[in-house]
């Protein structure tokens, strides 16, 4: 039992570390500590510039082009980009589309389209969800119908993350309406800029535009992009969902968080003295803090088992998961609080880069910004991925058998 | 970075559990429990073979050199076995007291009595109205021959009936010190009786009490530091007491849901249920994670970033604790409300570590005060 981590491990965090402070752009990690918009642009070049060093992909393997790191690396290696301020790196190419690809994709499937992940050319997002199928997902309707070599797709994906700025889609659709549903499904990779497909914006209620619908007609897919075998795609689907758990519970950038949360309340004053004094509001400070705790040292315990591999991935993620969203939303919610009336303003250019703050409102002197916003954002984090009443469902099953 | 166990403390983990599972069931616990002492004094003895009675303590004292976390991994199988020995009292608190303030000659004469199983002792340190400060003494120390005089009234002292002597807190003029008194010392006297988990404690009065200049432990009038290192100690022990309890009422409910049927099917097919008990298993995980971070810290040179720890660690578990104890006895119905089942009894251990050595509100408000220093 030893939870300090190895003199290389040190090494290793230095290493991060000393390449952020030379490497992340101020303007991106300022416009990521003060919660402003990201472009697509940011994204990218934040991707390009890790792809340099060599860090694109952080949890692949060496033999696809990735680092090659252990689950503890790779922990240390979000941690310190959480806590500089880089860009998430978007999960949905390197951490979903591409492990299945490596585990079920032909050779040529791999070879043209994981470099490009990792170089940041392709930006992939996800076909997953239906108007009639979230957490029933294995209902989905939207029908691949083979003519000669190519899938002919029709039908509606939603809550598409990003969508609008992707070149690629990975897609769950029905090829077979026979037998049980979770075995007519296939696993599809389209071009988005394939005719017949129509990106319509859902606008969230933080005002934001991150959510997408996305309609397909008669949209012509060739076989060659099937990932693995036809009607095996909910195997595929189900392999990506638990494949994902260094990262899941966003520790670092809860932290992050929390160090801001602590600024605010230090900042703000109630009745003259900083609000951070006032028992009832740190005492709520100290409750989330205790949960993060817990959390990280649960998060390690896992990653260091799975480093040893003496278990496969399973349903702990699930535990993450829950714990993982929940602090999320405390911190978002104290830190909304901690403004006080000054959290009521909707100010829409708050989130621009350029912004840098109101002189009227003495609460955005630094660069926080409004933070209803984030509260409202984050509601989303309990929800999607499996929502935490699924994950619960997936703790009584698959861990404790009932 | 590892949370494993080294294989030696993997095989004391695995003898504990035997020796619980195997010899001390829940009827004879019952039976121990209501026996004159209140527990076993066979397994006491056998403790003692197994070496736990030396764990902490160094070799030169025929201990074992063991770390916080080794006293981790017992006291959770101690909570397991929902063991009514007097570990806590005699090893982690006053034994560890001993190892960290004690005289040579002290050291000498106490640790080896204790490894051996002859010598229990109890902490007298608790006075009615200071709640869980550990600054709250009235008891007074005065000057007497070459030694003192003790005169005091000490509230619940666990494992007091049993105890063969006593570390008694008492106040010369503004310091704290600590006194090694006799049990059968002229002017003590017990009234004695059962706690609410089964075992034994006592409210002591000392009237006069007379002790030598040897009695002392540690620094004169300067203990209040040993004190809160030994009760942070005793904290992260009950840390890990609690999760061992937790993890044993998860795996009777998790059986119950499975067994028992009702509308024909058994109980464990209802999500309402399913979801209540996932939330226990959650909170086991998590606090878990807690007692870990605690054991580990305990040991730490730092005693601001033990405290901190400990502290955060003690409030979170004691959360968990209470929502996994109450929901247990919930998901059994009817039979949770009984004498009859150990989940009771698992029940009523848990919300007494609830109240030993600080609540929720006691340990969040230390949690909480140390986010001022940072």
């Amino acid at each position: 039992m030893d939870l300090n981590f190895t003199p290389e491990e040190h090494a290793f965090r230095d290493e991060v570390r000393s390449f952020l402070d030379g490497n992340l752009p101020a303007e991106i990690s300022r416009k990521v500590h003060g919660g402003r918009r990201m472009t697509r642009d940011d994204f990218v070049r934040w991707q390009k510039i890790l792809h340099a060093r060599g860090w694109g992909a952080s949890s692949w393997p060496v033999s696809h082009g990735g680092t090659g790191w252990s689950p503890v690396q790779q922990h240390i290696f979000d941690e310190e980009c959480a806590d500089a301020g880089a860009p998430m790196q978007l999960p949905f190419g390197l951490k979903m589309v591409a492990p299945v690809i490596m585990a079920f994709g032909n050779p040529a499937q791999q070879a043209h389209f994981l470099p490009r992940i990792v170089d940041g050319t392709d930006w992939w997002c996800q076909g997953y969800s239906e108007p009639g199928s979230g957490s029933d997902l294995a209902s989905l309707k939207t029908r691949a119908v083979r003519e000669g070599d190519h899938y002919v797709v029709n039908g509606q994906k939603t809550w598409n993350t990003l969508g609008q700025y992707a070149d690629w889609i990975f897609c769950l659709v029905r090829t077979s309406t026979e037998g049980r549903q979770q075995e007519g499904i296939s696993f599809l990779l389209i071009d988005m800029k394939t005719p017949g497909i129509t990106v319509r914006p859902i606008i969230m209620m933080d005002g934001e535009h991150e959510i997408n619908e996305v309609w397909f007609e008669d949209v012509r897919v060739p076989v060659e992009n099937r990932v693995g075998e036809e009607n095996k795609g909910w195997t595929y689907a189900k392999f990506l969902l638990g494949h994902e758990r260094t990262g899941i519970a966003g520790v670092g950038r809860s932290k992050r968080e929390l160090k801001k949360l602590k600024a605010i309340a230090r900042r703000e004053s109630s009745a003259g003295r900083p609000l951070i004094e006032d028992p009832r509001f740190r005492d709520r400070i100290a409750q989330v803090e205790m949960e993060l705790m817990a959390l990280e040292i649960t998060n390690l315990r896992v990653i260091s088992a799975e480093g040893e591999k003496k278990r496969a991935p399973g349903p702990e993620a699930s535990i993450l998961k829950i714990k993982g969203s929940e602090i999320q939303q405390m911190l978002t919610e104290l830190q909304m609080q901690a403004l006080g009336h000054y959290a009521l303003p909707y100010l829409h250019e708050s989130l621009d880069p350029a912004w840098s703050g109101d002189p009227a409102m003495p609460s955005y002197e630094d660069d926080a910004g409004p933070l209803s916003g984030h509260y409202f954002n984050v509601r989303k984090t309990t929800i999607y991925g499996g929502s935490n009443e699924i994950q619960k469902n997936i703790i009584s099953q698959m861990i404790l058998g009932l | 970075m590892n949370f494993d166990y080294t294989e030696e403390q993997t095989a004391l983990q695995d003898t504990l559990r035997r020796f619980f599972a195997r010899d001390y069931g829940f009827e004879h616990r019952r039976a121990m429990s209501r026996s004159a002492d209140g527990f076993d004094r066979a397994a006491w003895a056998t403790f003692a073979e197994f070496g736990i009675l030396a764990l902490p303590f160094p070799e030169g004292f025929g201990g074992l050199d063991g770390s916080a976390v080794d006293s981790m991994l017992v006291m959770e199988m101690l909570g397991r076995g929902l063991a009514l020995e007097p570990y806590l009292p005699t090893v982690v608190l006053c034994g560890g007291l001993i190892r960290d303030a004690g005289s040579a000659a002290q050291k000498e004469a106490l640790l080896p009595a204790i490894a051996g199983g002859e010598l229990m002792l109890a902490f007298a340190h608790n006075e009615a109205g200071g709640r869980y400060a550990l600054n709250h003494v009235a008891t007074k120390a005065t000057p007497a021959g070459n030694g003192w005089k003790l005169d005091g009234i000490k509230a619940v002292v666990l494992a007091a009936p049993s105890a063969g002597k006593f570390i008694v807190s008492a106040r010369e003029g503004l310091g704290l010190s600590l006194f090694l008194v006799d049990a059968k010392a002229p002017g003590l006297s017990l009234r004695s009786y059962p706690t609410q988990d089964g075992a034994r404690a006592a409210d002591i009065r000392l009237s006069g009490v007379e002790i030598g200049a040897e009695a002392l432990i540690g620094p004169a009038g300067g203990t209040l530091p040993l004190i809160e290192r030994a009760v942070d100690y005793a904290n992260a022990a009950l840390c890990a007491e609690a999760v061992g309890i937790m993890a044993a009422l998860n795996e009777v409910t998790l059986e119950y849901l499975k067994t028992r049927k009702q509308f024909g099917t058994p109980i464990g097919k209802f999500q309402a249920l399913q979801h209540r008990m996932a939330d226990m298993v959650i909170a086991t995980e998590q606090a878990r994670s807690m007692a870990t971070l605690a054991a580990v810290r305990a040991d730490s040179p730092d005693s601001a970033e033990r405290s901190r720890c400990i502290a955060a660690a003690k409030a979170y578990v004691l959360q968990s604790a209470r929502l996994v104890g109450q929901q247990a006895v919930q998901l059994h119905g009817g039979m949770g409300v009984t004498d009859e089942l150990n989940v009771g009894h698992y029940f009523k251990r848990l919300t007494m570590i609830g109240l030993t050595f600080g609540d929720v509100d006691y340990h969040l408000g230390r949690f909480s005060d140390s986010l001022l220093a940072a």
